[in-house]
């Protein structure tokens, strides 16, 4: 206590914040609360974020010793089709299912929270309830559904005249279903953010809005939209983050078939670099997607912080 | 924005009671609609689980089993190691669980409360950070450091990389900027030390923030395919999600033995689901990520 006072008076000056004594008085404890996640942030982010770079410009397999081979890696990478295969694969992934995945969370938030609704807290639980399913059994549970000779959709098909679709085996056809069982796994959580953010939309906006003789659209687009513009901001941009990373689902849904024409980035990263152990060579893809991550996010605040100025 | 407004029309100038009836309706069933749309995947897929083998292939289909049997779920049982995946996971994802909340309410509350300081200020924009540049990202280096660290096919491997997740830490942080720190002064005051402050006074009241993240991080844990994938090689030591996805993988597709093994692996979560349903779908907590 002593040595506060004293530091406190010795201190003191023009531009003097009244926080300042505590800068010296509590140099300990914030450390020793935020001490085991600075030194997991350390080991287990920095330290392989590090090695990753480091790696990306060498020949490394993961044992012995390695050479720095330069930008080689990366002049490979841009010559290699199967990695264009790749990204232009997750980037179409991201773009079909970030806007529905935003439409489709938005609309059941909204049919939620509306007055017009009955059986919203039954609902809710049902919207809710793949948030439960991990990857793993969402992407078996959307097989099953889609299986090109015993699946319920090809039978439904078929029952009412029309040829079966080939799910499995026409990449396109794959693709849309990986969209859908992401879609469909993803809901649940943005759809709880976008209900929190609907909630807080003043009442009184909507009832000035009805005087004035607004339709439900217009309503929807001139107050609900602007006011949730935030939380529009949020979801698009964990979604998009989201997909530009998804791998689990995937791999049970189809294993990024048929062949590797639904191969995303994460699975290419895994399978370079355990499979064909080019650890070097798999660094190198994971720098591009770090930074694809990072040009993704920054956009999106750019454009964010445009709309909000 | 408000300039382009279409000018009021006279019929729907003012909306009669009837009116809103009128659009209940149509909006309930289209709420219901997709309702059902979304429950189908999941209730086929149940009801499939306990079709016998021969009937799961046979057309026509039939939505309900018409000789139901648990024939599947003995044979995950019996052959398939379930109670050793089973508990493999239950050890990590508890585990996890409680190491996740102690560090994320001690590293929120720093954030929160020593704002003065300037690295803290620094620590929150790297844990940000830490969502922007998910570990998926950089599997084969993270692997390295593992096996560097002789965690590789251990339990601490499993555990202690996921410790760390900015989404509780934020939780924590926006919890502890809402609680006035005239309640710290006073017990300053009183003689408390700082230690003493946050789990005497501070980790008490934020319970509701536990366990909403308590039930977050045991989701991710159970559900988690990434981080078992890369560090557990033996197979004694899979956890459930990778033991599935090695059913899938396999050439020929055991679906009555994969279907009967996913329904049971949901079952834990379900429960924590009907138990803490207000702490699960508390939007009010999850909007505290945005900020």
């Amino acid at each position: 206590m002593t040595a506060t006072a004293i530091d406190t008076e010795r201190r003191t000056g023009p531009r003097q914040r009244p926080g300042a004594a505590r800068r010296v008085r509590y140099r300990y404890a914030p450390l020793a609360l935020a001490g085991v996640n600075i030194i997991l942030f350390g080991v287990f982010f920095v330290w392989p974020g590090g090695l990753g770079l480091v790696y990306s410009f060498t020949d490394y397999t993961g044992i012995g010793d390695f050479d720095f081979i330069g930008l080689e890696n990366y002049e490979k990478l841009f010559g290699d089709p199967t990695f264009y295969q790749s990204l232009t694969r997750t980037l179409l992934f991201a773009a079909l299912s970030v806007p529905l995945m935003y439409v489709m969370s938005l609309t059941i938030a909204s049919l939620l929270v509306s007055n017009h609704t009955k059986g919203k807290a039954a609902a809710k639980i049902v919207f809710f309830f793949p948030w439960l399913i991990s990857p793993i059994v969402a992407g078996v549970v959307w097989r099953w559904m889609f299986g090109e000779s015993f699946g319920f959709v090809n039978y439904v098909i078929g029952e009412l005249g029309a040829d079966p679709l080939a799910w499995q085996t026409d990449p396109d056809l794959a693709l849309m279903v990986v969209v859908m069982a992401g879609t469909w796994g993803g809901t649940a959580f943005n759809m709880l953010i976008f209900i929190a953010a609907l909630k807080n939309v003043p009442r009184a906006y909507y009832e000035a809005a009805e005087i004035d003789g607004a339709n439900a659209w217009q309503r929807f687009r001139h107050i609900t939209l602007p006011s949730i513009a935030p939380t529009s901001f949020l979801v698009v941009l964990l979604s998009s983050l989201g997909a530009m990373k998804e791998f689990a689902m995937v791999q049970a849904l189809n294993g990024g078939g048929p062949g590797t024409s639904n191969t995303f980035l994460i699975q290419y990263i895994y399978e370079t670099g355990f499979q064909r152990a080019d650890v070097g060579y798999a660094s190198a893809v994971s720098m591009v997607l770090l930074a694809i991550l990072l040009a993704i996010a920054l956009l999106q605040m750019w454009v964010n912080r445009r709309r909000a100025a | 924005m408000s300039t382009t407004t279409a000018p009021p029309e006279q019929a729907t100038r003012r909306r009669p009671r009837r009116a809103r009836e009128f659009t209940a309706v149509p909006l309930s069933l289209f709420m219901w609609l997709l309702a059902a749309l979304y429950a189908f995947p999941l209730v086929w897929f149940l009801l499939s689980a306990f079709k016998p083998g021969s009937e799961l292939f046979q057309y026509p289909l039939t939505i309900l089993p018409e000789h139901p049997t648990v024939a599947g779920f003995e044979k995950a049982w019996d052959r398939f190691d379930f109670f050793l995946y089973f508990s493999n996971t239950l050890a990590v994802a508890l585990t996890t669980t409680v190491l996740t909340v102690v560090a994320s309410a001690m590293c929120g509350y720093a954030l929160a409360k020593y704002q003065e300081s300037r690295w803290i200020r620094v620590f929150f924009v790297c844990v940000l950070a830490t969502t922007m540049l998910p570990t998926e990202v950089i599997l084969s280096p993270t692997f390295l450091v593992i096996r560097d660290l002789g965690m590789y096919d251990t339990m601490a491997g499993l555990v202690v990389p996921s410790i760390l997740t900015a989404t509780g830490v934020f939780m924590f942080r926006q919890f502890f900027i809402s609680i006035p720190d005239d309640i710290i002064e006073a017990a300053r005051i009183d003689g408390a030390r700082e230690v003493g402050i946050f789990f005497r006074i501070m980790l008490p009241m934020s319970r509701p923030i536990i366990m909403t993240l308590a039930i977050f991080s045991f989701q991710w844990r159970w559900n988690d395919y990434v981080w078992p994938l890369i560090v557990v090689g033996d197979e004694r030591k899979f956890t459930l999600q990778i033991a599935l996805r090695s059913i899938v993988g396999a050439e020929n597709i055991d679906w009555p033995l994969l279907l009967a093994a996913s329904v049971m692996s949901l079952l834990p979560l379900v429960l924590i689901f009907v138990v803490f349903q207000k702490y699960v779908m508390n939007e009010d907590i999850n909007a505290g990520l945005k900020d």
